[in-house]
């Protein structure tokens, strides 16, 4: 059996994770090193903060640890996936892409391949953070039962698979784009800021400028890190002094929002690499 | 099998913007047999290898591969030819095993077809021993040996190979031209670019010489030199323009150059028998011979009689200065 063609991008890939240590190892611990340690300095400064902010009765309290833990899994997913389609530009430098191009598989296998292999990353990562996390104490799934906490871990699995392919299909289009890696850093540094620091994954956006605000609702990153609090969290809580509450609906509208974003970043993807010669 | 033309070309044109890279080119490569494009670095040997592989889309003119027109079937092209790349394209971090596994899958081989065809090409490129090692660690021959494995691995109708053996060492050089040979052997048809003088004439059945984007002749590569007439008399005298003269007026002379500093003069007949004649009527004239060569004509000689240059290593526009040696390798 050989199988559909993007199996052998995704076989690949995975591959070349797999096979060195250092970067397979670096990846996995540097997710759980930013909750370590970003994670508990900030989160004794904004629970020391909130002491002063009265709670609002009868809202369950959620720790600050808690609340970003879901922004770190967000951000991680953001930065591998903004890097997933970075073996693309390095193929068609110095490695397989030719041969790749001059072979009868259709180019959004191509695509395909490697925004599930991206994807399988996350997930790995998102993972370990989670275990980490609650392993430091954020409390994820608190008074869940275990038909509850799977469902979760099942729909913060599709929020972040959605996601994630969202940006490796962005990814795999600058790259296939691009000539050097040097550029696709710098894109990669100017997309990440806004993307990152206009959202909610670290700190409340209520307080916002309007216009940060626009940016912040429109921001997939937002809408990703409302699903896994949703699911992770509850659809109630307060943190930090304000009071969250998310709806079904909402939920479903931040689902629609990454699943448009990817459906524009596929079509992105799929016209570049139509374009695309490599030779 | 003889005279089944495998690729046939017609009319092809190329433009990278403005400037024209392959300028109106047909020929055809017969079923079975080695051709090779033979040019200098720009020559636009590259680009027309890229366009009959469909990498480069076709701008004018038609071409067929393997019974398949590029335009219209690229994808049948792609399942039918086999390529090996002027670069290095492996991947540093795969084992050997692995690059032809992931061709072949590529290729959608059925998985026990992929393993017995991996320990086939291995063993025909004698990489056996290295099955497990990654590329990184690879001589610059044994690399290239894997790619040809690799171009074989779903036994291509058609091997391209651009500039096969471009960066090898002497010795690799020959034991690539004995595999390239034996793949031939076996049956595949095999197409080749080259800089390299001795490749074309050694390795090919017919040659074709181009530059500047066009065929300049195409044949086989004894034909090519008969072209040129018999032998080669290179002098140095005393006085090279009196010494011209005399020369053109020789009946079996047919044609006479000038270098910086002596003259070429390509002979319709035995030029040992019409060396010492020459020697004869120059010492007539009493102008005195201070150097004198004969040589069969070489693939440099045809390259220099059909373009007017030599054929040097990225030193294809520089006028003939000297003049063309035989053995120059």
């Amino acid at each position: 059996m050989a199988g559909p063609g993007f199996l052998t991008i995704y076989w690949r890939d995975m591959l070349r994770f797999v096979r060195f240590k250092t970067v397979l190892v670096s990846s996995l611990v540097q997710p759980a090193l930013w909750l370590a340690f970003f994670g508990i300095a900030m989160a004794a400064n904004f629970d020391r903060l909130a002491g002063s902010v009265p709670t609002i009765p009868g809202v369950p309290v959620v720790s600050y640890l808690t609340y970003m833990a879901a922004g770190v899994i967000a951000m991680t997913t953001l930065f591998t996936s903004l890097f997933g389609g970075i073996v693309l530009l390095f193929d068609k430098n110095w490695g397989l892409m030719r041969e790749i191009m001059a072979s009868p598989l259709p180019r959004n296998h191509v695509i395909f391949g490697i925004a599930l292999s991206g994807m399988t990353k996350s997930f790995i990562q998102a993972g370990i953070i989670m275990v980490f996390g609650i392993f430091i104490g954020a409390e994820f799934f608190l008074g869940y039962s275990a038909g509850q906490t799977f469902v979760s871990l099942l729909g913060i699995l599709l929020f972040l698979g959605i996601f994630s392919l969202g940006f490796l299909f962005l990814s795999a289009a600058i790259s296939i784009s691009l000539e050097s890696p040097e550029g696709l850093q710098g894109i990669i540094t100017l997309l990440t800021m806004p993307i990152f620091f206009a959202s909610n994954a670290l700190y409340p956006v209520n307080a916002f400028p309007p216009l940060l605000q626009i940016i912040s609702g429109i921001n997939p990153l937002t809408h990703l890190v409302n699903g896994i609090r949703f699911f992770a969290i509850g659809d109630d809580f307060q943190s930090i002094g304000i009071h969250y509450t998310a709806t079904t609906g909402e939920i479903a509208i931040s689902l629609c929002v990454l699943a448009i974003f990817a459906a524009i970043m596929f079509a992105l993807a799929y016209w570049r690499f139509q374009k695309a010669v490599v030779t | 099998m003889e005279d089944r033309t495998i690729i046939e070309v017609d009319g092809l044109v190329h433009r990278y913007g403005d400037f024209l890279a392959v300028d109106h080119i047909s020929f055809g490569v017969r079923e079975g047999e080695i051709f090779s494009f033979l040019g200098p670095n720009g020559a636009g040997k590259s680009t027309a290898i890229n366009v009959l592989t469909t990498l480069l889309p076709i701008q004018e003119g038609r071409v067929v591969v393997a019974g398949h027109d590029v335009s219209k079937n690229p994808a049948k092209v792609r399942e039918s030819i086999g390529i090996v790349f002027q670069e290095v394209t492996l991947d540093r971090d795969m084992t050997c095993r692995e690059i032809l596994e992931f061709h072949g899958r590529l290729y959608s081989m059925p998985r026990e077809e992929r393993r017995r065809r991996i320990d086939e090409l291995l063993e025909l490129v004698a990489l056996d021993h290295k099955r497990d090692t990654l590329t990184r660690h690879l001589s610059g021959g044994m690399k290239r040996r894997l790619e040809i494995a690799r171009g074989l691995m779903t036994r291509p109708r058609v091997l391209f190979l651009d500039e096969p053996t471009i960066g090898l060492d002497p010795q690799t050089r020959l034991k690539m031209w004995d595999y390239i040979k034996e793949v031939n052997e076996e049956g595949t048809t095999i197409f080749l670019t080259t800089h390299y003088m001795d490749e074309a004439d050694r390795l090919s059945d017919r040659v074709s010489i181009i530059d500047h984007g066009k065929i300049i002749t195409t044949g086989r590569s004894y034909e090519l030199k008969n072209m040129l007439g018999e032998d080669i008399v290179y002098l140095e005298t005393s006085d090279n323009s009196a010494t011209r003269a005399l020369l053109e007026d020789l009946e079996s002379v047919t044609r006479v150059s000038e270098k910086d500093q002596g003259l070429v003069a390509v002979v319709n007949s035995d030029g040992t028998r019409l060396l010492p004649h020459i020697m004869e009527t120059l010492g007539k004239h009493g102008i005195t011979l201070e150097t004198v060569n004969l040589k069969k004509p070489s693939m440099d000689d045809v390259f220099v009689h059909f373009t007017g240059k030599e054929l040097r290593d990225g030193g294809a526009e520089r006028p003939v200065t000297t003049a063309a040696r035989a053995g120059r390798r």
